[in-house]
């Protein structure tokens, strides 16, 4: 099955980040970045039963960040990087504007801090 | 020499459906950081979101049940926007917790907002998590931050530096 459109819809964001929230699935995406691989071989370093993997798996499909391979014996899982990247890109406006915040925070923070020290120094010289 | 960014990056993550978590690290011990996260003539040098915003309103009531009202305003004349909230743990200089709305709502019920300083060797740690009703109002808050003109700022920004 073809994952459905990667339009910036939010839904299909929702489903990015519904896919991502659960740590065995970060994982799944997380192995599966260093290569494809079966239901079979997904299972046993996570310690878990074939159909818990695949229902892990089937989150992961619907999101479209997991894609199945051709080969119709060991159906092998490949990751797919688009909607990551749609999802990094969406928060990506929002840390910018923190960010832009903080680095202000830095400066006066910075200036708090010399202001305070100068302080003392005239403080001491006076006495 | 080219500029590499701050020192200290910004994390943002979203560990469940409903939070937003930022972290960042700060040159300052945690009482300088409480003192400008929590009195007003500080906020309004620092929390401003783009640049071209300046802050109109920044009442602060910093006590337990006391109330806050940020309103940022375009320089150019722009429309403004506001956020109001009530403050419901204070322990300076460690933890803020506030409940947060905007002024004119896109969503109904309010932003739970914990803000944590953690002190190390002279350099504080604040954690930001910011727990909402549901998923949905979440990613709204986040695409609000969004539309507010930042992207467009933001691109803006970069295609001039691009052409230059």
């Amino acid at each position: 099955m073809e994952p459905i459109g990667y339009e910036l819809g939010s839904g299909h964001l929702d489903a990015t980040f519904m896919a991502l929230a659960d740590p065995t699935r970060r994982a799944i995406l997380g192995r599966l970045a260093r290569g494809e691989a079966s239901v079979a071989e997904l299972a046993a370093p996570f310690g878990m039963s074939q159909p818990a993997i695949s229902k892990h798996l089937k989150v992961l499909e619907r999101a479209g960040l997991v894609h199945q391979g051709r080969d119709a014996q060991r159906r092998p899982r490949r990751i797919e990087a688009r909607p990551l990247e749609e999802a990094t890109k969406w928060l990506e406006g929002y840390r910018k504007l923190w960010e832009t915040n903080f680095q202000r925070l830095d400066a006066l923070l910075g200036e708090l801090q010399t202001d305070a020290t100068h302080r003392r120094r005239t403080k001491r010289r006076k006495k | 020499m080219e500029y590499s960014g701050p020192k200290h990056k910004l994390e943002v993550t979203l560990p469940s459906e409903r939070e937003i978590v930022m972290t960042r690290v700060l040159d300052a011990p945690a009482r300088l950081v409480f003192d400008a996260f929590t009195k007003p003539e500080l906020i309004r040098r620092w929390l401003l979101g783009p640049d071209g915003f300046s802050m109109s309103v920044c009442d602060v009531d910093l006590r337990v049940g006391g109330k806050f009202h940020y309103v940022w305003r375009k320089d150019d004349g722009g429309r403004e926007f506001g956020i109001n909230g009530t403050y419901r743990e204070i322990a300076p200089p460690a933890r803020i917790v506030h409940g947060e709305n905007f002024d004119e709502p896109f969503y109904p019920g309010e932003a739970q907002v914990t803000t944590a300083f953690a002190e190390k060797g002279g350099a504080t740690t604040v954690t930001m998590t910011m727990a909402f009703d549901t998923r949905e109002i979440r990613d709204g808050a986040i695409e609000s931050g969004m539309e507010s003109g930042i992207v467009a700022s933001y691109d803006r920004l970069e295609r001039i530096l691009q052409e230059g």
